[in-house]
């Protein structure tokens, strides 16, 4: 199976290889292709990935400058057009900056950077980044994040529960969801949102540093599995 | 000419940046610290003349990068 995976790099990402080798895994070892951001235009592809970093040294605001990079009119209207695109961290921060996801990430409550293990709780299923997984599960990713600290206003977040939008919430190892259970602070322990579509996902964590044992854990393969069962050819 | 835009998290919107700045205050010893609030002040020189134009583009930056109005507002003095 071979996934045309595209993603997309600005100055200041560093977790493209990461995410480069989650994908070439599950896709037959097919390369994604790297594209820069000065980009207008996109090659034929199945996904965008936004991966992880400090695009633009973080000024302004996480984001906010990759937001207004020439290559997300692309992206916007590869959306637009019904394409899936994922982001990932930094590339959830670009996501919301881009107005493609609703809410905002704040710095962490605790002010702290957070360079952890944390588990989170899939909410729900109907996408083909959470296909992979049962409603309910557990699973373990990692945090690399100092603004993770999700926020919307509650009519936002009202609407996205009422619409199955949340795609994931930190969590303990058992499941439970409560204050104790929220890394950053973010408004109802949220880690991970998606479109109405079920086509754009964001999440904070890094489902693509466990798709290998040598890596201490798998248990991000299934969303990349579930991308490429959903989109490959 | 000069414009400044402030840059204040809306009320609501939890500052922990702006809390940290208390604590660190109180530690220093100072009194009667209410809630404080930290945000940022972007000065812009600009070629336009005319006040109201200046303020209006000034505006218009900082809603479209400047300030993220999902959890920011701001305010445009020109001087």
């Amino acid at each position: 199976m071979s996934l045309r995976a595209g993603i997309v790099l600005f100055p200041g990402t560093n977790r493209e290889r990461d995410m480069a080798i989650a994908l070439a895994k599950v896709s037959g070892g097919r390369e994604p292709v790297m594209i820069w951001h000065k980009e207008t235009s996109l090659p034929p592809l199945d996904l965008i990935v936004l991966p992880g970093g400090f695009s633009h040294g973080d000024y302004l605001r996480c984001g906010a400058m990759a937001a207004q990079s020439p290559v997300m009119r692309a992206v916007r209207d590869f959306a637009e057009a019904g394409g899936h695109v994922l982001g990932v961290c930094n590339g959830f921060q670009i996501l919301t900056e881009a107005g493609m996801l609703p809410g905002a990430l704040l710095r962490n409550a605790g002010l702290r950077f957070l360079g952890q293990d944390h588990s989170m709780r899939v909410e729900q299923t109907d996408s083909i980044y959470t296909s992979g997984y049962a409603q309910g599960q557990i699973i373990r990713v990692v945090l690399a994040h100092g603004d993770g600290n999700y926020f919307a206003d509650t009519a936002t977040l009202d609407r996205l529960e009422g619409e199955g939008q949340v795609a994931f919430r930190y969590a303990s190892p058992s499941g439970e969801v409560s204050d104790a259970t929220n890394p950053n602070g973010s408004q109802r322990g949220i880690a991970g949102i998606i479109s109405a579509n079920r086509r754009v996902l964001g999440l904070m964590p890094h489902p693509e540093d466990y798709v290998d044992p040598l890596m201490g854990g798998e248990d991000g393969l299934p969303m990349f599995a579930g991308i490429v069962q959903g989109l490959a050819a | 000419m000069k414009a400044i835009v402030t840059v204040m998290l809306k009320p609501g919107v939890l500052d922990p940046q702006g809390r940290a700045i208390g604590h660190a205050l109180e530690t220093l010893g100072f009194d009667g610290i209410g809630d404080v609030r930290a945000g940022k002040i972007i000065e812009l020189e600009l070629a336009e003349t005319d006040a109201g134009k200046a303020k209006a583009a000034a505006e218009a930056m900082a809603d479209k990068l400047l300030a993220n109005t999902v959890i920011e507002s701001y305010r445009v003095e020109v001087v």
